[in-house]
């Protein structure tokens, strides 16, 4: 018998410890206008979870797509020493990754346990929607079970929803592109910076979202949205405006042929390329007269 | 607004953050933490994550400075810390002959990161037994075309000339851009 209910009918929370008491296992599939999500669970501990944000979508969650997105490998690399690594068994994957020197166990595991407890959090911010436990499920085959105890995430839950609900109400959108702020400010002087708020710093440019960030940090979503209301907060960085229209139209070409798709991706490709065949990018797309204003400002120092 | 980054690297201790700080118009935001283990004979402070600094232009153009984390044990920052980058200075401590091959690597890594242009900074030529900079250019075996320039990071005069130098072999690439821009555009006319 499915246990089934409605998300604002429960707290989410207070399932989770039930899974646990119980040492459960199954799946908790959950269905809400932000996203699907599934939990698998063994013995009243969390073993996979997968997630997507578009309703439409079944949630993937393999090894593959969360190694290429935590930045740790690139899908070039993988392909490279494992042609078929992008439907591939995640086991199998794993191991000719880490036979082949790319990553290790330990990378493995801990971004597999990251993207479940990012899961997981995500998950208890959903105030609408559908549950539906299905006891004695188990994860698909082909994915890794990597079992994490649901003391922390019960303890953690409810601060870190609350938490995360007052976030994005602060940073609705992670669509918003960052610059540092103007004029130097006192402040400054006193902020003290861990390595992940660095990390976030060190991809703040007019062209990336938060999205980008988040993305190329390596940070979940929820850290990357703390980090960046704190440093929106003690002023080091503001708001420089949304993400570019160019990445709205890219993001809108599956309504045209693949043909056309094609010619003009190739058209993109042929124009900067056709001089200079280098595969490493010699600058960033900078003016030679900015360059200029550089040298005349230090000069004149 | 627009904003250009430029990294600072260079062995433990070679005198990035003093660089950084030189040169900045705001106090250098950094992590500093007190060395416990055997790096301690030489300073009280490592950079943990990364120095930054700024200098603004004018209302539009802000350059950046991000200095790199001197110990290996925080290397994974690197390539995050090059990407789009003008370009980088590598500060060797040159007193200290055993980090000269260390820089040698770090010089090696930030190659495969980016072609962008970089100079070579012989830092601490103020104390007496400063190698000179083409000695180190011998010792780094650097070929003849990349710029091993004479630093004193406490010094303003001496950052803004090397910071200058680098401007300078970026402001050539472009040159090379138009020499072959020139090329190919003689060729199909
Ligand atoms: N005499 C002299 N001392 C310098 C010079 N540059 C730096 N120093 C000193 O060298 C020591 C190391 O400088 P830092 O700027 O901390 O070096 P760093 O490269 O940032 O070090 P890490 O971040 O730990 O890798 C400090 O005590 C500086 O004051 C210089 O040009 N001359
Ligand atoms: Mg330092």
């Amino acid at each position: 018998m499915a246990l089934k209910g409605k998300l604002q009918d429960i707290r989410l929370t207070q399932f989770l410890n039930l899974v646990k008491l119980a040492r459960k296992t199954g799946c908790l599939s959950l269905r809400s206008s932000q996203g699907n999500a599934i939990l698998f669970f063994r013995e009243g501990k969390l073993v996979h979870a997968a997630l997507t944000k578009n309703a439409n979508e079944e949630p993937g969650g393999d090894l593959y797509t969360l190694l290429v997105r935590s930045g740790k490998v690139q899908a070039s690399q993988i392909d490279a020493v494992f042609p078929n690594g992008a439907s591939a068994d995640d086991k199998q994957l794993g191991m000719r990754l880490i036979n082949a020197g790319l990553v290790s166990r330990n990378d493995i595991l801990r971004i597999v346990r990251k993207n479940m407890l990012d899961v997981v959090y995500e998950t208890l911010t959903w105030e609408e929607g559908a549950f539906e436990f299905q006891p004695n499920a188990t994860p698909p085959p082909e994915r890794l079970a990597v079992p994490i105890t649901l003391d922390n995430i019960i303890l953690e839950g409810d601060r870190h929803r609350e938490e995360m609900v007052e976030l994005k109400e602060d940073l609705p959108s992670l669509d918003i592109t960052l610059r540092f702020a103007e004029g130097p400010r006192a402040n400054l002087v006193n902020i003290n910076l861990s390595p992940d708020e660095w990390r976030v710093i060190s991809f703040i440019n007019p062209r990336h979202s938060v999205a980008d960030i988040a993305r190329y940090s390596g940070l979940s979503e929820f850290e990357t949205r703390r980090i960046v209301h704190k440093l929106l907060k003690n002023g080091l960085v503001e708001v420089a405006g949304k993400a570019t229209v160019q990445e709205a139209a890219a993001g809108n070409s599956h309504s045209r042929s693949r043909a056309a798709r094609t010619t003009a991706t190739k058209r993109q490709q042929s124009r900067p390329a056709g001089r200079r065949p280098a595969m490493k990018p010699k600058r960033p797309d900078v003016e030679k007269s900015v360059v200029n204003r550089l040298i005349k400002f230090i000069r004149g120092l | 607004m627009q904003t250009v980054k430029m990294v600072i690297t260079g062995p433990f201790a070679a005198g990035k953050t003093e660089f950084i700080q030189t040169i900045s118009e705001i106090a250098v935001v950094a992590t500093e933490r007190k060395i416990t283990d055997f790096t301690k004979a030489i300073k009280d402070n490592t950079t943990v994550a990364m120095d930054f600094g700024r200098i603004t232009v004018d209302d539009d153009l802000v350059l950046y400075l991000f200095g790199t984390p001197g110990q290996k044990r925080f290397d994974f920052m690197w390539e995050i810390l090059s990407e789009g980058m003008l370009g980088f200075i590598v500060l060797v401590d040159s007193t200290r002959s055993e980090t000269f091959k260390e820089a040698r690597q770090i010089i090696d890594i930030f190659r495969t990161f980016s072609n962008t242009p970089f100079v070579v900074a012989a830092n601490k030529q103020d104390l007496e037994d400063a190698w000179p900079p083409e000695d180190l250019r011998i010792m780094l075996d650097l070929e003849p075309h990349i710029k091993v320039l004479p630093c004193v990071a406490t010094d303003r005069e001496s950052v803004k000339t090397v910071l200058l130098e680098l401007l300078y072999s970026i402001l050539e690439t472009y040159e090379d851009d138009e020499e072959e821009q020139f090329e190919a555009d003689t060729e199909t006319n």
